[in-house]
């Protein structure tokens, strides 16, 4: 149940999340930044709300499994991660740097509490299809009590919806009605050549998944509130896999680059200069978003 | 002469039995589904022609059917093995690793997961299907990807055994098989184990030439060795782990012969000979004739006409044997 209380706490969370993504980026130079922003809300839902996990013991057999398939938004599983208490929250200064864990596209076997290495679009979907499937083929054995219990989300963008492998995991999901499998779509709308309609038009996206078998719900993804709803929805429907398509605001909490594909793949520092000179990019970005957190906490108080 | 250690059949020259290597495969897989509950077969609508349909019928649901779609086969394969499985993948080459070798590089080599890929049909001997269908090129894409292991067995009861030994290996390894019938020349009492070189023929002389060869091919390879036996004593070693190579084998026999021939069928590039000669340009830089297929694609015919056409026969073999001798002084 998310009190009003725990809702605020999530929000604040969130905006501590981005401060983090922000310095994380400023430091390694390099690294994708509407994104991680746009889907701080969510990630910050799953790793304080909705996930059933142990941070100091990311190996428990029962834990929910997030897959990220678009690995280029990692920034903010890693600053999620941090905050949660998987590894110290100094660590993320190391984002991208020689003999670090947080390699810029997430490696399995660097850091423990990643389930999958991507980077490469298009095939989270079919692990996370491989890893409730591999569930669900032992919850229907004899040994069924034995198995271990939980769910797979599997979080995506919407650019790596043009890959065929996709809808390859698409079918196989519907097919095999892994209603213990939950996609969560970053609908943002951006990617690196412009926007999606124009790049390669992906609507009419939920008439798509549900030819697919698939139940389809849509939610503002910067909504923590609605989006918990949907997961406890998803969680309730049991003939079909589920997917939220998630309508994020890319860049979302610093105004300034808000819905600004131009934004998609470069750190503070390396970004358009038509509102910040590059060299005031970091620190104007971090100002910004702790004047937010303030009015939270103020309005909070 | 035959290598006795190497416990061979017996009239293994008459080639009686014949069977294809993708035989072995599904029988190793039947072995394995009593042994070992955790091992899963992922199917991409070729149950029958890549001999997982005895599997699948046995154990109905560990069978996995993907529909023709190789990318997600590899995929799904990936994430049922981080749950815990041991999962096969199987179809022919060219699609698997062929269509999916990102997804094997990123989800399963990269990844570090147990998945096994069973790549068909492999080989010039697919033959009527054509150069679509004749994978000439899958040793080379696995070989070169970190954690995998790669194998390619001489006959059914060597690709029956390699089927059982992956299964055992913590990560990802690849093993080729083929289509067509070719002669049985191991027993179940030959020495087998994954990384480790066997020599299968030696003659009563000091060899003079090290023959490494590869898959069923090394037939091809010991009846050129017999036909020489009195002109060029040689050494014929089965090769049939590329990677990781057995290099003390290997360097052993060429520096004891100090000329190699390599027999596969497989372009020359990247493939099991790039691969012993890498070792020995570093280790025991001999001459070295390679038998494979020259940078061409293959294309429709029988087997045996592939083979002759494409230069990979005993005769061929012999010539480089020859050739490569006089490379020597």
């Amino acid at each position: 149940m998310l009190t009003e209380e725990k809702l605020k706490e999530l929000e604040l969370k969130a905006q501590a999340v981005r401060e983090t993504i922000i310095s994380m980026l400023i430091e390694a130079g390099s690294g994708h930044t509407a994104g991680p922003l746009g889907m701080a809300d969510i990630f910050t839902a799953f790793y304080f709300h909705i996930l059933n996990h142990k941070p100091d013991d990311p190996a428990w057999a029962e834990r929910d499994r997030l897959i990220l398939s678009n690995g280029h938004i990692v920034p903010v599983r890693y600053a999620a991660m941090a905050h949660a208490g998987y590894f110290p929250l100094e660590e993320t200064k190391t984002l991208r740097k020689f003999g670090s864990r947080l390699q810029g596209h997430p490696e399995r076997l660097r850091l423990p509490g990643l389930e999958t290495t991507s980077g490469p679009l298009g095939s989270g979907l079919s692990q996370a299809a491989g890893i409730a499937y591999g569930a669900k083929m032992d919850a229907s054995t004899s040994s069924a009590q034995a198995a271990p219990k939980f769910r797979t989300y599997c979080l995506m963008s919407d650019g790596e919806h043009d890959a065929g492998n996709i809808w390859e995991a698409a079918m196989f999901a519907g097919k095999n009605k892994l209603h213990n499998l939950t996609g969560v779509i970053d609908r943002n709308n951006i990617q690196i050549n412009g926007y999606t309609e124009e790049v390669m038009p992906l609507e009419n996206l939920r008439a798509k998944y549900e030819a697919f078998n698939w139940h389809v719900l849509e939610c503002d993804g910067n909504n923590i509130a609605a989006f918990v709803e949907m997961i406890d929805e998803a969680k309730a429907v049991f003939e079909k896999p589920t997917v939220i398509i998630a309508h994020t605001v890319p860049g979302k909490g610093i105004k300034e680059i808000e819905f600004d594909y131009r934004w998609h793949g470069s750190p503070p520092g390396q970004g358009p200069e038509d509102v910040w000179l590059k060299k005031d990019q970091g620190k104007e970005m971090l100002n910004e978003l702790r004047t937010l957190r303030g009015k939270i906490e103020s309005e909070h108080q | 002469m035959i290598f006795a250690d190497a416990k061979l059949k017996e009239d293994v020259f008459d080639a009686k039995e014949q069977a294809p290597t993708r035989d072995g495969f599904g029988k190793g897989l039947l072995e394995l589904g009593e042994r070992n509950p955790n091992v899963v077969v992922l199917c991409a609508d070729l149950a029958e022609s890549t001999r997982v349909l005895a599997f699948k019928e046995k154990w109905p649901e560990r069978y996995v059917e993907l529909g023709v779609a190789e990318q997600n086969l590899a995929a799904v394969a990936s994430g049922l093995a981080v749950y815990g499985k041991v999962p096969f993948i199987t179809s022919y080459a060219t699609f698997s690793p062929g269509r999916n070798n990102e997804q094997i590089r990123t989800t399963i080599s990269l990844n570090y997961v147990p998945v096994k890929i069973a790549g068909s049909h492999a080989g010039l001997s697919v033959g009527p299907d054509g150069a679509t269908h004749q994978a000439l090129e899958d040793l080379a894409l696995m070989r070169v990807q970190p954690n995998m292991t790669v194998v390619s067995p001489c006959d059914a009861e060597e690709a029956r055994k390699a089927t059982i030994a992956a299964a055992a290996l913590p990560g990802p390894c690849y093993i080729r098989f083929a289509r067509e019938k070719t002669p049985l020349i191991t027993t179940p009492e030959t020495p087998f184990a994954v990384g480790k070189a066997q020599v299968v023929w030696d003659s009563h002389e000091p060899a003079q030439v090290a023959v490494f060869a590869t898959g069923p091919l090394l037939f091809e390879a010991l009846k050129a060795a017999r036909e020489l036996e009195h002109a060029v004593p040689t050494v014929v070693v089965n090769l049939s782990t590329v990677k990781p190579l057995d290099r003390e084998t290997v360097v052993a026999k060429a520096r004891e012969a100090g000329a190699v021939v390599t027999v596969e069928e497989h372009q020359i590039a990247a493939g099991m000979g790039s691969a012993v000669a890498e070792a020995l340009a570093q280790e025991c830089p001999v001459p070295v004739e390679f038998v494979g297929v020259r940078d061409q694609f293959g294309q429709s015919g029988e087997p045996k006409q592939l083979i002759e056409h494409y230069k990979l026969g005993a005769a061929h073999i012999a010539e480089a044997i020859k050739k490569v001798r006089a490379r020597k002084s």
